[in-house]
């Protein structure tokens, strides 16, 4: 952490035509963290990460990394390598060319290209591969691979653009282990592309949530998901619940006229109509009597392997989604269609949105 | 469904190997007068006739340099032109490749006469040049390379069109300026286009006597004007045979060295089992390309 703003991104503008995929965006990377980039396709995430590569020259902005100005730079002058989503393994090179690859290209003897190669290979466990050719891999073993070859070069900042996106979910949860250890090991920046929302939540210091071209919302994992600032980010981490609501003068009374009941919020909102999110997770149904509740009628269960979701119909028709715990087996969490049910949360599980 | 092979089967079994081997028994047989101009026999008298005497070895060696030199010409203008089509915008592609089979809209012949016109002693080009063009080794190969250029281009651009651009920008990411990225990258992947390429221009060149008869000068002899001259002014159908036979011959082994060539080159840069196999497909479809190009130089004999 010696430099808070290691990578400056300012008032980026980049236009395809007449579509604008980002707008006068603004981001700060830190020293030896792991960033990810997380919105829906067309949010303008990859062109982002194409501007840091070099690969889309800017309309307007800059970009700065450690106190260099890289705007104009080709991306073969950049000190930053990029793992691609696809891998861009050279398929008429053997796993240890391609690794060596930006090592040569950077003058690097061969001698030492061989060791650092060998380094690498150790690094990803795939001592002994050096010879294969990429077509000869597994998916799991090309998706190594291409990590150690954007490592290699030994990289002031790596850009991954959906990295796991190629992988079957078990060795998803793997490599997103294993990609944070990596990065720790090593000490560098990482900025990472994706559209799972598990995987930003699981592995980033800090995400920043994009939005037609436009950062909506820079914060920890735990920021985004407790304290969103709009509809967009709440539904886009986890889902939530979103229900109409009047909060009271004092920010924190907030009112359900759809259903004619009245809630305590912990943290204050804008007085005023807005949106109340709920997390599932912080519903519970039946129990002691709790300070926010509301009537409902059980409309189906949804199992889920680690929980199971209760869909709950309010009196105005909205649904709730209800996660109950499977700590006491399957038969006593599940609920009977039609079967009326209180729901109830504490007040700092109420999220106040701007409508 | 296994008879649905079997048809192509058929169809080459009648139309090639027949009469290759047509051809073949022509070769040995000896020159009679009378219908058909030949006895039946085993000689090889017209085959040694063909490979020692200096008319057939010299119109063959002659061939051989202006088909190898069109070939090197039409990979020099046909590269740069597939790859400027592939790196051109989508909508672009269609109409620049269509820009390149356009000739074939229009007759053969009917473009080699127009040739004619363009380069005559008082046409544009000669008196802009102050030279003589029409009826040199100049006109000759500006009519060869003119024709076969679009089968250059259009394999190469066939291979380069499916090349992942994100290959190319790999390379730079690692450091690689434009001009490695060219030499290490675009290039190696793109051999098989070239191979097939080289193919496709080198075999039909050197059979080529039309246009060497209507553009170039009348001074030496190509092996497809001889073939022609044999079968159709002589009469002589075994030597015109034993002709074809060694052509065949040349045309095997030429692109046989070729494709030798290219995986020596591609070793040198490190084969994957996906590259193998397409060498393997180009040197399968170079063999018959070849065979089928001798049997149309034949028939058109």
């Amino acid at each position: 952490m010696t430099d808070p703003a290691f990578l400056t991104v300012s008032n980026l503008f980049v236009r395809y035509g007449s579509a604008t995929a980002l707008d006068h965006l603004d981001l700060e990377v830190r020293h030896n963290e792991l960033f990810v980039l997380l919105g829906a396709s067309g949010s303008g995430k990859t062109t982002l990460l194409r501007c840091l590569g070099g690969f889309v020259r800017p309309d307007a902005g800059r970009i700065v990394l450690n106190g260099t100005d890289m705007t104009a730079l080709p991306p073969h002058r950049r000190p930053v390598n990029t793992m691609f989503q696809s891998y861009a393994l050279f398929p008429h090179m053997s796993v240890a060319a391609n690794i060596g690859f930006g090592l040569r290209q950077r003058g690097a003897s061969r001698a030492e290209t061989q060791q650092r190669v060998a380094a690498m290979l150790t690094l990803i466990r795939l001592e002994g591969f050096g010879a294969r050719r990429p077509g000869e891999l597994s998916g799991g073993q090309q998706q190594r691979v291409a990590l150690a070859r954007s490592l290699a070069p030994n990289p002031a900042l790596l850009l991954l653009d959906e990295p796991l996106s190629a992988l079957d979910q078990a060795l998803r949860m793997d490599t997103r282990a294993e990609l944070v250890r990596l990065r720790r090991e090593l000490g560098i920046s990482f900025v990472l592309v994706t559209h799972d929302q598990d995987e930003a939540l699981e592995m980033a210091d800090r995400i920043g949530v994009m939005q037609n071209g436009r950062m909506v919302q820079i914060g920890t994992p735990a920021q985004l998901y407790e304290t969103p600032v709009n509809r967009f980010v709440a539904s886009f981490l986890g889902a939530a619940n979103i229900l109409s609501c009047i909060v009271g003068a004092d920010g924190v009374s907030v009112g359900l006229p759809a259903l004619g009941v009245s809630v305590r919020a912990e943290r204050p909102g804008v007085p005023g109509p807005g949106l109340l999110a709920l997390r599932s997770e912080r519903l519970r149904i039946g129990g002691t009597v709790q300070t926010n509740q509301v009537e409902g009628v059980v409309t189906g269960c949804v199992y889920a392997g680690d929980a199971l979701a209760v869909m709950v119909r309010l009196a105005d028709g909205s649904m709730l989604r209800v996660k109950r715990s499977l700590a006491d087996g399957l038969d006593s969490a599940r609920l009977e269609p039609g079967s009326p049910v209180r729901v109830g949360w504490q007040p700092d599980a109420c999220i106040l949105l701007p409508e | 469904m296994r008879w649905v092979i079997g048809l192509p089967a058929l169809w080459l079994l009648v139309l090639l190997a027949a009469p290759l081997a047509i051809i073949a028994v022509i070769a040995l047989a000896v020159p009679a007068d009378g219908i058909p101009p030949y006895d039946l026999g085993f000689s090889l008298d017209n085959l040694w006739l063909v490979a020692t005497d200096p008319l057939y070895r010299d119109a063959l060696l002659r061939s051989l340099r202006v088909a190898g030199i069109s070939t090197l010409i039409c990979l020099l203008m046909g590269f740069p032109m597939a790859l400027a089509i592939s790196r051109a915008a989508p909508r672009w592609q269609n109409a620049l490749l269509l820009a390149v089979m356009l000739p074939f809209w229009t007759g053969f012949l009917m473009r080699i006469n127009a040739w004619i016109g363009i380069l005559a002693d008082d046409g544009l080009i000669a008196r802009l040049l102050g030279t003589r063009l029409l009826y040199t080794d100049a006109a000759m190969y500006i009519g060869i390379v003119y024709t076969y250029l679009p089968f250059m281009v259009l394999p190469i651009y066939a291979r380069l069109s499916r090349l992942d651009p994100a290959l190319m920008e790999a390379a730079a990411d690692l450091g690689a300026p434009p001009w490695r990225v060219f030499v290490r990258i675009i290039l190696p992947l793109s051999l098989p286009g070239v191979a097939a390429g080289v193919a496709l221009v080198f075999v039909p060149a050197i059979g080529e006597y039309v246009i060497p008869a209507l553009l170039g000068g009348p001074q030496a002899q190509l092996i497809g004007k001889v073939l022609w001259d044999e079968f159709f002014a002589n009469r002589d159908w075994p030597t015109a045979s034993a002709v074809a036979v060694w052509l065949l011959l040349v045309l095997v082994v030429v692109p046989g060295s070729i494709v030798r060539v290219i995986r020596w080159l591609r070793r040198a840069h490190a084969v994957s089992g996906a590259n193998r196999r397409a060498v393997l497909g180009s040197t399968a479809s170079l063999c018959g390309f070849s065979a089928i190009s001798i049997f149309l130089s034949v028939l058109r004999a």
